[in-house]
């Protein structure tokens, strides 16, 4: 593997290989034994055309932990974000000497477009694309989940029977989509509950059955449900009318909590608008996974970092 | 006297006869005896009327860094095309006489093709406020088709005064439908690629809608009205309503919408970004159906050429568009003989005598009949061979064909009686001059 572009092209046994290095990762850091072993010497650049502090600073923290050198670039504004100045901007960094770029750009396909261009010969990360994929997100996601709902024993094992809900902005939502065909490729069945303005067109036909709100999706009894964080700007443009509409037809609250199972859990990819699509008697509670979805972030991100990059040594 | 004998080519598919051109005009059929200065053997090949585009961008002025008249000409006679109409998009836009008469003398000096500008229909292309329509009809360019192409004129009072402004100088408004309140930001054909892709979605009523509404107020005010490049079959049987109900409406496809789908868009290679937006192959098939039972009158290019810098980015800051007079009549070949779906004499109505009556081109209205004026292309449809881009002859390679196998080849263009194309490759502008 020499990029991490999307999850949609992983089959079963990679995606499972790569939750397992997530879990040995994950275990060397939880001991604080240490990990530098892996890419001491490489430069990894963080080149974020778009905001995303926790991202960028998982994506670094993972690297400085397997002994990478770090460089980073940050520029959301929109004057560079056109192609020749991506194109520019990857070379420029390439001949400084970065090994990997992870790339985060606010337009769908910019990391698949910089791998078929072949503009640089660096391995590329996609730390996210538009509206389209965030594949380490989904990662961290999948391996939270089989965490806590396999516990000491989920080493090797996909997700067969796990029902999942994805709850919010679906049409909108890079976290959704990565994670719907990396849950679906582990064997877990993914359903959506969102207004209809917020689904995408041709769900069913790749097998996700859809619920119009929360509670319909959450009487078919899902033991993870994944809301999704809300755009303030939806309203404005129309996809449904305001925030007290949202969180009581889509909102992850204490009642909706109750209905669910005894080993159900709540996940968030943040930032959370608390009050929102989740509330924060749900997020503080112990079902929520949300910080740990952050100590997973990291451990996924070594993992994906140490898989692609490894190899070169 | 000039004399070009052409030897043995299938009258529009039809019966073998020599076209005997003299001083550009088509002499006598059938009597090849005369003493030519040229000589064509065109056994096996196809004598169609020369080609006639009614919707290509020459990008000149303002944009000659992807066309110019004189490549676009160029472009337009290696697909066997002998006129184009000028789309009015240019920088400065042509909304005025002074700019449709700069792009008609372009064309005479090129010499490859007639180019009739296209005039915008509001000013700048703002949808606000109407072009110089009359001065531009009443200009050298004899403009009489106006379009904001590339634009959508949305607003619906300005679109029934434009009707009734157009009609009362015999023009038409060829409209380009696309809703711009259901279309913000939109990269592709809403459905399933674009959920996949993460591409924000243009859906099929954006077109569907506008349609529906202009034929209406083609109707209301009793003028001609003329649909730009078709892509949807909603928007086919929204046409097929209105040509029922007697409405005077005419409607284009391109090429593109004939023969390919969303699905390239997996991939995000920006050559097949395009407005409007490739569509499903259920789509694809209700528009060559569309064409064969006459809803949808002829193919038209929508010709878009861009720098290489234009098309090599992300989808979403790649510019729309697609080369397509080089390709046009093996694509049509592809979709729509091959199919079985029409014949040779219908290629010549849909790509030559009705874009010619709708654009208002004179000596196209007899296709290779005796007396006419000497627009002819041969096209030899046997070779089926990969679509590369040394077949382009323009300044610009977004031809979404490259590598397809695609059947034909244009072997000769002759324009006024000149060979503009000779053996396949296009002549050289000095030999025009003589």
């Amino acid at each position: 593997m020499k990029h991490f572009i999307s999850t949609r092209e992983l089959d079963k046994a990679e995606a499972i290989s790569l939750l397992d290095a997530t879990h040995d990762m994950a275990v060397a850091r939880a001991t604080k034994e240490s990990s530098k072993t892996g890419l001491q010497g490489m430069t990894i650049a963080n080149v974020f055309f778009e905001d995303s502090t926790r991202t960028r600073l998982s994506f670094e923290v993972a690297a400085r932990a397997l002994g990478a050198d770090v460089i980073t670039f940050t520029s959301a504004g929109s004057s560079v974000s056109k192609g020749e100045s991506l194109k520019d901007t990857l070379k420029t960094l390439e001949a400084m000497g970065a090994d990997a770029i992870v790339l985060r750009h606010a337009q769908s396909g910019s990391a698949e477009t910089v791998v078929r261009s072949g503009w640089v010969g660096s391995h590329i990360v996609n730390a996210g694309d538009g509206t389209h994929e965030h594949p380490t997100q989904a990662l961290l996601d999948a391996y939270t989940v089989r965490c806590r709902l396999l516990g000491s024993t989920s080493q090797g094992r996909d997700l067969t029977g796990v029902s999942v809900v994805i709850a919010g902005d679906v049409l909108h939502s890079r976290v959704a989509r990565s994670n719907l065909w990396l849950l679906s490729t582990l064997g877990a069945t993914v359903s959506v509950a969102a207004p209809i303005s917020l689904q995408p067109r041709g769900l069913a036909g790749m097998g996700v059955q859809t619920f119009s709100t929360l509670d319909d999706a959450l009487d078919s009894d899902p033991q993870v449900v994944m809301t999704l964080r809300v755009q303030r700007e939806r309203m404005s443009s129309g996809f449904f009318p305001n925030e007290s509409e949202y969180s009581r037809f889509w909102g992850m609250t204490a009642p909706r909590l109750a209905k669910l199972g005894d080993h159900a859990i709540v996940m968030h990819p943040g930032p959370m608008n608390r009050g929102l699509e989740i509330s924060s008697s749900v997020a503080d509670s112990a079902r929520s996974t949300v910080t740990e979805q952050v100590t997973n972030g990291v451990a996924a991100r070594m993992a994906v970092l140490q898989r692609i990059m490894g190899g070169n040594r | 006297m000039t004399t070009i004998v052409i030897r043995g080519a299938r009258q529009m598919g039809g019966e073998t006869a020599d076209i005997v051109v003299v001083d550009g005009l088509i002499s006598g059929e059938g009597q090849s005896t005369v003493t030519a200065d040229r000589v064509i053997d065109a056994s096996g090949l196809i004598a169609l009327p020369g080609l006639v585009d009614l919707h290509t961008h020459l990008r000149e002025p303002g944009g000659e860094s992807s066309e110019t008249v004189l490549t676009g000409s160029r472009a337009a006679a290696a697909g066997g095309y002998t006129a184009v109409h000028a789309m009015a998009n240019t920088n400065p836009v042509a909304d005025n006489a002074a700019v449709v008469e700069r792009v008609l003398d372009l064309g005479v000096a090129a010499g490859y093709v007639t180019v009739r500008p296209v005039g915008a229909v509001t000013q700048n292309l703002d949808g606000l406020q109407l072009a110089d329509i009359g001065a531009m009809a009443a200009s050298r360019a004899r403009v009489s088709v106006f379009s904001d192409d590339g634009r959508c004129v949305a607003d619906a009072l300005l679109m029934r005064r434009a009707l009734e402004y157009v009609s009362t100088f015999g023009g038409v408004v060829a409209q380009h439908a696309q809703d711009p309140s259901l279309t913000v930001g939109s990269q592709m054909n809403e459905g399933v690629v674009s959920t996949e892709l993460g591409l924000a979605g243009w859906p099929a009523v954006a077109e569907e809608a506008i349609i529906a509404r202009d034929v209406l107020l083609a109707e209301a005010v009793g003028a001609r009205l003329h649909v730009c490049h078709v892509s949807t079959a909603g928007a086919v049987d929204v046409l097929r309503w209105a040509k029922r109900r007697g409405i005077t409406v005419t409607a284009e496809a391109t090429p593109h919408h004939l023969l390919l789908t969303e699905d390239l868009a997996r991939g995000y290679s920006p050559l097949f970004k395009v407005n409007p937006p490739l569509r499903t192959a259920e789509d694809v098939e209700a528009v060559r159906l569309g064409l064969a039972d006459g809803t949808i009158d002829i193919v038209a290019t929508d010709h878009a050429p861009h720098s290489v810098d234009a098309k090599e980015g992300t989808w979403a800051d790649a510019a729309f568009g697609m080369v397509g007079l080089e390709s046009a009549l093996v694509v049509m070949t592809k979709a729509l003989v091959e199919t079985g779906l029409m014949n040779w004499q219908d290629i010549a109505r849909v790509a030559s005598t009705t874009p010619a009556q709708i654009g208002g081109v004179p000596g196209y209205d007899k296709p290779l009949a005796v007396g006419s004026v000497a627009n002819i292309t041969l096209f030899d449809p046997t070779p089926s061979t990969p679509w590369t881009a040394d077949r382009l002859a323009g300044r610009s390679v977004n031809s979404p064909f490259q590598n397809l196998t695609l059947p034909g080849r244009v072997i000769s263009t002759i324009f006024h009686g000149k060979e503009t194309v000779r053996d396949g490759l296009v002549v050289a502008a000095e030999e025009l001059m003589r």
